[in-house]
C-alpha cells in the first residue's frame, strides 16, 4: 500500500506559494484578452460576430479540423498497426520516418508544397510537355489540409502505436478461443481498446489544426488564426474577440481530450509477451507502397524541393552564412524558453504528483491553459500588454519599445510550459514514493533527498520535456513575429520574410537547418522515451 | 539506571479521512527484542510502522524512542532526525545508486564511511558486490542490501514491512533466516510488519496480533496458540475447527460429546476450538462416528477431511501410516482439552 505524504507540510506550503503567482501569471494574457474582448460594445460583437464573414471564418476552420482529423486517422491508424502489429519488412525505419515529419514547421511544409504542387512547380513543370497546362490552385481549402493533414498525423500514429504496445495479447486469444475470428477480433477486442488511443491523438490533431497558423498562412485559407492575424492591425478588440472564441474553442477540445483519456493511464501495463504479429505475405507489397506514398508526401518532397531550392540558390550567388546569426538568435531564445520552462514545472509536478488536493490539480490544470492558446492568441495578448505597459513604461523610463527578448521567452513559457509539465510528470509518477521515504529515514532532510535521489530519478522526463519545448519553440512563428525585438531576426521569421517576398531560396538555408537542429531533438525525444 | 526501551507506543491513533486506521495502540519493545506486528492486510499495522519512522503522524498519542519522545505534546519529530531503519515491502533501493552508493547513503562524510560499508556488505554476504546495481541483483540479495542500507547508520529501532512477501516461496524460508541471523548479529531492536503467522512465529521474540486497527494480543508465539485470547485471534494463528457447544463450567457438550474445557468455568452457548492435530482418527475404537470425505497425503503427515452425522466437516491432521479412502466409515477423538470463546451473537 502506498500513500503519499501528508497534505500540509512547510514544503507543500513553500511549493504553494511558488505556484501559485506563476499560474496567476500564466493566466494572465488570457484574462486581459478576455477582458480587451469585453470591451467591445455588445451590439458590435454580436453584429461582428454573427456577420457572414465571421460565420465563414468559424465554419472554414470547423471544416479544416473535421476533415484533417479524418485524414490524419486514415494515416496514422493503418501505419501504425502496419509498424507495430505485422510482419512489416523494415519496422524499425518505417517507424523514424513516419514520426520525422513531426519536426517539420508547418510554414516550411506549405512552403515546400507549393514550390512542388504550386503554378510553376515542379509537378507542373514535368507535366508541361504532356499538354498539362495548370494544376488545380494549391492555395485554399486543400492545401491547407493537404500540408497539415501530412504534418500532424504522426500524432495518431505515435498515440495510438503506444496503444497498440499496451493492449494485452491475452484479450485477443481469449476472444478467439471463445470462437470469434480474426477480423471478429480485431473490432470487437483490439479496436474497441484502441479507442482511447485514437481518440487521444485525433484530438491532439484537431487542437494543431485549430491553432495552426504557417500553413493557413501560406495557403492563404481565411481560419481563425489568419483572420486573427490580418485583424490585428485593424481592430484590436474584434480579433480579441475572434481569439476568445477561438480558445473557447480549443478548452472545449482539450476537455474532451481530458475526458476521454483512458484512466490509469501512468501504469504502464507492459505484458511480457509479444502478441503474435499478423502476416503480411502477398499484402507486404502493397503495404510498403501505402507508406512510401506517405513518406514520399511528408518527408521527401518538401525535404527533396527545400534542397533544390538551397543548391539552386547557392549557384546564384546566395550564401548561407546569412543563416548564422538568426540560427544563434533561435537557439537562444528557444533554449532560454526551454530551461525556464523545464524549472518552472518542477513545483507544479510535484506539487501535484506529491500533494495531491483539489487546489494542486486547479493549479496544475490552469498551467495546462497553454495547450490551448494558439500562438497567434499569445503574441496577440503579449502585443495588447506590451502596448498597454509601454505607455507607463515609455513615460518613467525612455522605452520605445515593449518587445524584447524576455517578452519573447516568457511569451513562449506561456505557450510551450505543458509540454515541460507533461514529460516530467510523468518522470515522477515513476518514481516510487518508497525511495524518498527510505532516504528520509536514512537521514536526509526533505530538500537533500529531492536532489539526491528524486531529481536524479526523474532527470529523464524532464530533459525530455525541455527538449520539447526547445523544439516547439526554435520552429514558433506567430509568437516570434509579433513580439520579437526589432532586427532579432530568427530561423522562424527569415524564412516567413523570405516567403512572403516570394526568394524561396532564401527560405530553403535556414528551413533545411531548422528541420535539422528539430530532428536531432527529436531523436532524442524519442531515445529517452524508451 | 536502568535503560530506556527501544520503543513505547501509548495510546496511538490515527484516521484517514472516515477510516479509522489505527485505534489505541500500545505496545513497549525493550531494547535488544524482536516484535511482529501481525495481522491480515489493511488492520493499520503498516500504518503503525509509519508513524513509528515519522512518515505519518499520530492523530493522538505519544511514541518514544530510545527514551526520547518523538512524538505527542502536539511535536513530531520530522522522520530524518529519527534514527531509524526501514525496509520497505519492495526494497526501495535507489536504482541510480550502486550497491556500495546504496548502504553509504544514510552515513555521514568521514573516512569510516567506506570501512562501514565492507563491514555491513560482509555481515549481509554480499561482499564483492560494491559496484553492482539494484537491478543486477537477485530478489534475496536486494533484500539484503536493503537491509544493509537501513542497518549502516546504526539506528536504535529497525522496521521491516513486509519484507519476505516479494520473494518466492521456495526462497523465503532461507532468506528469513539469513535476516534473522544478521538481525541477531547487529544486536538491534526490531519491528516486523507481516500478514503471515508462519514468518511472525519463526522471526520474532513477541508477536502483537492486529485486527481493525487494534491489538488483540501481544505475547509469544506459545502463549498465543495455546491461549488465544477470542475466536480471531485463534483462528488467524493456525488452523482451528469450529464447533457449537454448550458450556456447563468445566465441560462443554457438543457433537463430538463431552469435552473437557481448558480455560474453565465457562456457561452457555459458546464456540469450541478443535485444533485438527488435536483430533484422533481410528477405524474402529472409542469416539464419534463420522465418514472420510478426502484425504491428502503431505508425506510427513496427511490432511483428512470427515463429515460427522449431523453434517458437521471437521479438518484433522494425522500420522501419514493409514490410507484414508473417500467413504470408509471412521471414528473421531478429541484428545486433551479444548478452547471455547462464549458465542458473539448468543
Amino acid at each position: 500500500m502506498i500513500r503519499t505524504l501528508p497534505r500540509s507540510t512547510p514544503i507543500s506550503r513553500l511549493l504553494l506559494a511558488v505556484t501559485i503567482p506563476l499560474a496567476l501569471a500564466l493566466l494572465l494574457p488570457t484574462v486581459y484578452l478576455a477582458l480587451r474582448a469585453a470591451q467591445v460594445p455588445s451590439g458590435d460583437a454580436l453584429s461582428y460576430l454573427t456577420r457572414a464573414g465571421t460565420l465563414r471564418v468559424i465554419g472554414r476552420s470547423l471544416l479544416l479540423v473535421g476533415a484533417v482529423s479524418l485524414s490524419a486517422a486514415a494515416i496514422g491508424i493503418p501505419a501504425a498497426w502496419l509498424t507495430v502489429r505485422t510482419d512489416l519488412r523494415a519496422r524499425r525505419l518505417w517507424t523514424v520516418v513516419l514520426t520525422v515529419p513531426l519536426v517539420i514547421p508547418s510554414y516550411v511544409f506549405a512552403l515546400a508544397l507549393v514550390g512542388a504542387l504550386g503554378q510553376r512547380g515542379f509537378v507542373q513543370g514535368w507535366l508541361a510537355p504532356l499538354g498539362v497546362e495548370r494544376l488545380p490552385s494549391i492555395y485554399g481549402f486543400w492545401g491547407a489540409w493537404l500540408a497539415i493533414t501530412l504534418l500532424s498525423y504522426p500524432y495518431v500514429f505515435l498515440s495510438v502505436r503506444a496503444g497498440l504496445k499496451g493492449l494485452d495479447p491475452a484479450l485477443e486469444e481469449a476472444s478467439r478461443t471463445l470462437g470469434r475470428s480474426g477480423w471478429e477480433t480485431f473490432r470487437r477486442i483490439t479496436l474497441r481498446q484502441l479507442m482511447p488511443s485514437i481518440t487521444a491523438g485525433v484530438l491532439l490533431v484537431a487542437l494543431y489544426t485549430l491553432s495552426d497558423f504557417g500553413a493557413v498562412a501560406i495557403m492563404q485559407y481565411n481560419v481563425f488564426t489568419r483572420a486573427i492575424y490580418l485583424r490585428l492591425s485593424l481592430d484590436l478588440g474584434l480579433a480579441a474577440l475572434l481569439s476568445i472564441v477561438l480558445v473557447a474553442l480549443s478548452v472545449g477540445i482539450l476537455v474532451l481530450a481530458h475526458i476521454t483519456e483512458p484512466r490509469g493511464s501512468h501504469y504502464t501495463q507492459r505484458s511480457a509477451r509479444v502478441p503474435r504479429r499478423v502476416t503480411l505475405g502477398r499484402w507486404q507489397g502493397a503495404a510498403q507502397a501505402f507508406l512510401a506514398l506517405i513518406a514520399l508526401g511528408a518527408l521527401i518532397a518538401p525535404l527533396g524541393v527545400l534542397s533544390y531550392w538551397l543548391v539552386n540558390g547557392l549557384q546564384h550567388g546566395e550564401t548561407v552564412n546569412s543563416v548564422l546569426a538568426p540560427l544563434q538568435r533561435s537557439i537562444r531564445a528557444a533554449a532560454l524558453a526551454a530551461l525556464a520552462a523545464g524549472i518552472l514545472a518542477l513545483p507544479f509536478v510535484i506539487l501535484q504528483v506529491r500533494y495531491p488536493s483539489r487546489l494542486s490539480h486547479a493549479l496544475a490544470q490552469g498551467a495546462y491553459l497553454g495547450y490551448a492558446l494558439p500562438g497567434v492568441v499569445v503574441g496577440l495578448a503579449f502585443v495588447f500588454l506590451g502596448a498597454k505597459a509601454l505607455g507607463a513604461l515609455n513615460q518613467t523610463f525612455g522605452l520605445s519599445d515593449y518587445r524584447s527578448l524576455g517578452l519573447l521567452v516568457f511569451a513562449y513559457v506561456v505557450r510551450f510550459l505543458p509540454q515541460a509539465i507533461g514529460p516530467a510528470r510523468a518522470g515522477l509518477l515513476q518514481v516510487n514514493p518508497h525511495l524518498e521515504e527510505s532516504a528520509l529515514t536514512l537521514g536526509r532532510s526533505r530538500p537533500r533527498v529531492f536532489l539526491s535521489v528524486t531529481l536524479p530519478l526523474m532527470r529523464p522526463g524532464v530533459i525530455a520535456g525541455v527538449a520539447l519545448v526547445f523544439l516547439t519553440a526554435m520552429k514558433e512563428l506567430p509568437i516570434t513575429l509579433l513580439l520579437a525585438p526589432t532586427g532579432y531576426t530568427t530561423l522562424a521569421t527569415q524564412i516567413w520574410s523570405a516567403s512572403s517576398e516570394a526568394f524561396y531560396a532564401r527560405a530553403a538555408a535556414p528551413a533545411l537547418v531548422l528541420v535539422l537542429i528539430s530532428a536531432l531533438s527529436l531523436v532524442y525525444i524519442l531515445d529517452s522515451d524508451d | 539506571m536502568t535503560e530506556p526501551a527501544a520503543i513505547v507506543c501509548h495510546n496511538l491513533s490515527k484516521s484517514f479521512g472516515p477510516v479509522r486506521a489505527v485505534e489505541s495502540v500500545s505496545f513497549r519493545l525493550e531494547r535488544g527484542h524482536f516484535l511482529a506486528l501481525l495481522g491480515p492486510s489493511g488492520c493499520g499495522k503498516t500504518t503503525v510502522l509509519r508513524m513509528i519512522a515519522g512518515l505519518e503522524t499520530p492523530d493522538a498519542g505519544t511514541i518514544e524512542l530510545a527514551g526520547r519522545v518523538v512524538d505527542g505534546g502536539g511535536a513530531s519529530m520530522p522522520p530524518h532526525h529519527r534514527r531509524v531503519g526501514l525496509v520497505f515491502q519492495d526494497y526501495a533501493l535507489f536504482p541510480h545508486l550502486t550497491v556500495a552508493e546504496n548502504i553509504a547513503y544514510g552515513l555521514g562524510r568521514g573516512t569510516e564511511r567506506q570501512a562501514r560499508v565492507a563491514t555491513l556488505l560482509s555481515l549481509v554476504g554480499l561482499t564483492g558486490y560494491e559496484a553492482r546495481y539494484p537491478r543486477e541483483l537477485s530478489g534475496g540479495q536486494q533484500q539484503r542490501v536493503a537491509l544493509a542500507r537501513a542497518l549502516a547508520p546504526q539506528p536504535d529501532l529497525l522496521l521491516l514491512d513486509e519484507p519476505f512477501s516479494n520473494l518466492d516461496v521456495a526462497l523465503r524460508t532461507q532468506v528469513r533466516e539469513d535476516v534473522r541471523q544478521i538481525i541477531l548479529e547487529a544486536g538491534v531492536s526490531a519491528i516486523l510488519v507481516t500478514h503471515d503467522q508462519d514468518e511472525a512465529m519463526s522471526l520474532a521474540d513477541c508477536i502483537a496480533v492486529m485486527f481493525a486497527g487494534r491489538i488483540h494480543q501481544i505475547g509469544t508465539a506459545r502463549a498465543l496458540y495455546e491461549a488465544p485470547v477470542s475466536r480471531q485471534v485463534a483462528q488467524f494463528l493456525g488452523e482451528a475447527n469450529v464447533l457449537p457447544g454448550d458450556a456447563r463450567s468445566h465441560s462443554v457438550s457438543t457433537a463430538l460429546g463431552e469435552l473437557p474445557l481448558r480455560a474453565a468455568p465457562l456457561h452457555g452457548p459458546v464456540d469450541v476450538l478443535l485444533r485438527p492435530e488435536a483430533i484422533d482418527l481410528s477405524a474402529d475404537g472409542a469416539g464419534t462416528a463420522a465418514r472420510v470425505q478426502r484425504a491428502v497425503y503431505h508425506g510427513s503427515h496427511q490432511a483428512v477431511w470427515v463429515t460427522l452425522a449431523d453434517g458437521t466437516p471437521l479438518k484433522v491432521l494425522t500420522g501419514p501410516e493409514v490410507d484414508w479412502l473417500p467413504g470408509a466409515p471412521v471414528r473421531v477423538q478429541v484428545r486433551g482439552e479444548v478452547l471455547a470463546f462464549p458465542r458473539a451473537d448468543g
